[in-house]
């Protein structure tokens, strides 16, 4: 009976329906009390030419222009791509490879701006005040010209999504402040302080999409970020539809798919997207993005940055200028020294711990943690045998059998991994947290990915050899004939050398009887010949 | 006496019947050549490179076939590649002798090239692009790194470059713990490979 009731609860909407699975891991929210403050111009600004997840950018400008705060530097290729703007004015010193925050410590091609201080912005793009009259599709192309990626950390291009398909329409916009990670506080602060131009962003997004309802979420942690957020929306007009949506805390609820389940009950299904339920999911950072390129007509150079973490001297929220120096930003906050600290890039769950700080500032940083080793070392060294205890596919929010996985990618039984669904896991960090055994289940997924991408890669190539290989010898067996053909062709014309003088004569005059057009092949001089 | 007869002229009959049917099956599920030498040669890299001592994938794929050669024959594939083709021709693994190299790329040096046509002719997988007296250039996306035009250059302008990494084409490591290590140890048992 309590089931049915809580069924009938979810369905009237009065109740929301969580998500399976999930763990409570500590919130160590040290930086949430501290508001935001602008992180000083660095003298030098790195812009990899590939922030986004698809395709990297083309630069615009060489070496030695001078550029302004907000200039596009590079062009997009392809589709699934946005722009890259110049973050401050200066001079463009060097184009070349630079280290971004990966696992790898790789780089890709960067553009490296030299501060002039003035830090004059390109005024190029009109602000768009009467938004409501706008085309969507005019809006779409100032999101992607603006360089719009999802701020949450996934840096999906946001223009893609902000798209009308009369196939799918969009019923809901949902607005994600979850911020489920353990010490991230950006999106919280970004609701305390901006809680209005997130509405504002919100608002376009909803004009873009046609979407009749929205959703902020928010998780229970952060009641000083809900009620900011009601109490902006209560200040408006025209908003009605909007509630703001307090969960339960549980990591990963800001993972957008168990988020949509969580708020709706609809289920995305594997390899599609949100919009084939009708919903569009939104962070609150990339609303306020939005605000900033139609209303005020500002690409993407700046973006609010946690830094935190148990070795860091003085955390805080920063608005950073993208490209600025990790180690600056460290400096900055009163971190010098490397040698004992362990560098995480995003949350202490999801987040990329690098090699070394010497990587920019990116659309996808929404943390920086400085974490002492002595929280690291030994956990992952210790691994131990499965005691099947069950605990990490309780924690699975993606309803996955971690153990079986875990075993099949160590054994490279990756066929039977896939048929596991390997490709739904999210990399939440869920089943490694519980492990009793401390096995790194997660590492072990990440491999097994990573093997499978790889196999895939070579067996298309080697299939692209096969083909041209085998277009070639068909080519050449071609030639070949066609060679053969004529030589043939030849020696039959020339063979008759040997007859009487008179049909020789005869044979000629055939030949250039059939060859009168001018057109005439070698052929049609053999089957004149053998008609003779 | 009748007895025999109704039993010969039975089993006669379904002789005759069977053989019918056969020869009806054999023209209408008749297969044009081996196809275990294409499942084979789905298998193999592809690179076209001859190290295996034949002039391309498929006729090393069409020996394996006919059993005329080890498996373990194939270098750029490995040890993966050798794996698999013992499990499908149910032979037993046998190490292969030659370490795989790096993936390579012919790249050729413009400034030196004599526009000879030569290393056109000698790329099995027409990646080098190029005319008579003119600069030729290896399209690196198409280069299988099989070194067959390094030995017809007459001037020596075609290097062999390790093949760039690409940040796409990282992949995570096996985490380096003992387990992961017995894991491992334990599949290449059950490969029968030791």
């Amino acid at each position: 009976m309590p089931a049915m009731l809580r069924n009938l609860a979810q369905r009237l909407g009065m109740m929301a329906h969580g998500f399976t699975g999930g763990i409570h891991p500590e919130n160590h929210k040290v930086s949430a009390t501290l508001s935001s403050e602008p992180c000083p111009l660095s003298p030098v600004h790195i812009l990899p030419m590939k922030m986004h997840i698809g395709e990297p950018c083309s630069p615009l400008v060489a070496v030695g222009d001078h550029v302004l705060r907000g200039q596009k530097i590079a062009k997009s290729e392809g589709y699934v791509s946005v722009p890259v703007h110049a973050p401050t004015s200066g001079r463009v010193v060097r184009i070349e490879q630079y280290a971004i925050p990966h696992p790898s410590g790789m780089g890709i091609p960067s553009i490296f701006i030299e501060s002039d201080g003035d830090d004059v912005s390109d005024d190029s793009l009109e602000p768009i005040d009467d938004w409501r009259n706008t085309d969507p599709a005019l809006l779409r192309e100032r999101a992607r010209k603006c360089g719009l990626a999802g701020l949450g950390g996934a840096v999906f291009p946001t223009f893609i999504k902000l798209v009308q398909d009369s196939r799918f329409p969009i019923e809901m916009v949902v607005l994600n402040g979850i911020e489920c990670e353990p010490w991230l506080t950006t999106d919280h602060r970004l609701m305390l302080e901006y809680a209005d131009e997130i509405l504002s962003g919100l608002a376009i997004t909803m004009h873009m999409v046609h979407a009749g309802a929205a959703i902020i979420a928010i998780e229970d942690n952060k009641p000083d970020a809900a009620t900011a957020m009601r109490q902006a929306l209560s200040e408006r007009e025209g908003m009605d539809d909007v509630r703001v949506v307090l969960l339960p805390t549980r990591y990963p609820q800001g993972s957008e798919k168990q988020l949509i389940y969580a708020l709706t009950g609809r289920e995305v299904p594997a390899g599609k997207l949100p919009m084939h339920v009708g919903v569009l999911c939104l962070n609150v950072g990339t609303a306020r993005a939005l605000y900033q390129a139609v209303a005020l007509g500002q690409p993407l150079t700046e973006r609010m940055v946690c830094i935190s973490g148990d070795a860091m001297p003085r955390p805080g929220n920063l608005r950073v200028r993208i490209g600025t120096p990790m180690r600056y930003v460290f400096a900055h906050q009163g971190l010098e020294d490397f040698e004992s600290v362990r560098i995480l890039h995003g949350g202490p769950m999801m987040g990329e711990l690098l090699p070394h700080p010497d990587v920019p500032v990116v659309k996808s940083t929404n943390g920086m943690l400085a974490m002492r080793k002595a929280s690291f070392v030994g956990v992952h060294t210790q691994e131990q045998a499965c005691i099947r205890c069950g605990h990490c596919g309780e924690a699975c929010p993606a309803s996955l059998v971690p153990n079986l996985l875990a075993d099949q990618c160590r054994s490279d039984q990756f066929d039977k991994a896939e048929s596991y669904h390997l490709f739904d896991c999210i990399e939440c960090g869920a089943c490694s947290y519980v492990c009793p055994s401390n096995i790194p289940l997660v590492h072990y997924f990440r491999y097994g990915k990573g093997q499978i991408a790889q196999q895939r890669r070579e067996k298309s190539f080697a299939e692209a050899s096969r083909m041209r290989s085998v277009a070639r010898d068909m080519r050449i067996e071609q030639e070949k004939q066609t060679r053969a053909a004529r030589r043939s062709s030849v020696r039959k014309t020339h063979a008759p050398k040997d007859a009487p003088k008179a049909e020789a004569g005869a044979e000629v005059k055939a030949i250039s009887q059939a060859g009168e057009s001018g057109a005439a092949t070698v052929a049609d001089k053999t089957e004149q010949e053998n008609k003779d | 006496m009748t007895g025999l007869l109704y039993a010969l002229s039975s089993l006669g009959a379904f002789a005759l019947l069977a053989g019918i049917v056969l020869a009806i099956a054999q023209k209408a599920f008749h297969v044009d050549g081996d196809p275990m030498v294409d499942k084979i040669d789905a298998l193999l890299p592809q690179t076209q490179c001859g190290q295996c001592g034949y002039p391309g994938c498929k006729p090393y794929a069409t020996a394996i076939a006919a059993a005329e050669v080890e498996v373990n024959q194939c270098v750029p594939g490995g040890e993966r590649t050798m794996l698999v083709l013992a499990d499908l021709m149910g032979v037993k693994p046998k190490a292969v002798e030659q370490e795989a190299t790096a993936p390579m790329l012919a790249f050729v040096r413009e400034d030196e090239c004599i526009g000879c046509t030569l290393c056109i002719k000698a790329c099995p997988v027409d990646a080098i692009i190029g005319a008579p007296k003119q600069y030729h250039t290896v399209l690196a996306d198409h280069c299988t790194g099989c070194e067959l035009c390094v030995e017809p250059c007459p001037v020596d302008c075609i290097d062999m470059l390790v093949k760039p990494e690409l940040i796409e084409h990282w992949a995570w490591p096996l985490p380096m713990t003992r387990r992961s290590k017995l894991g491992h140890a334990r599949r290449d048992h059950h490969a029968g490979y030791a």
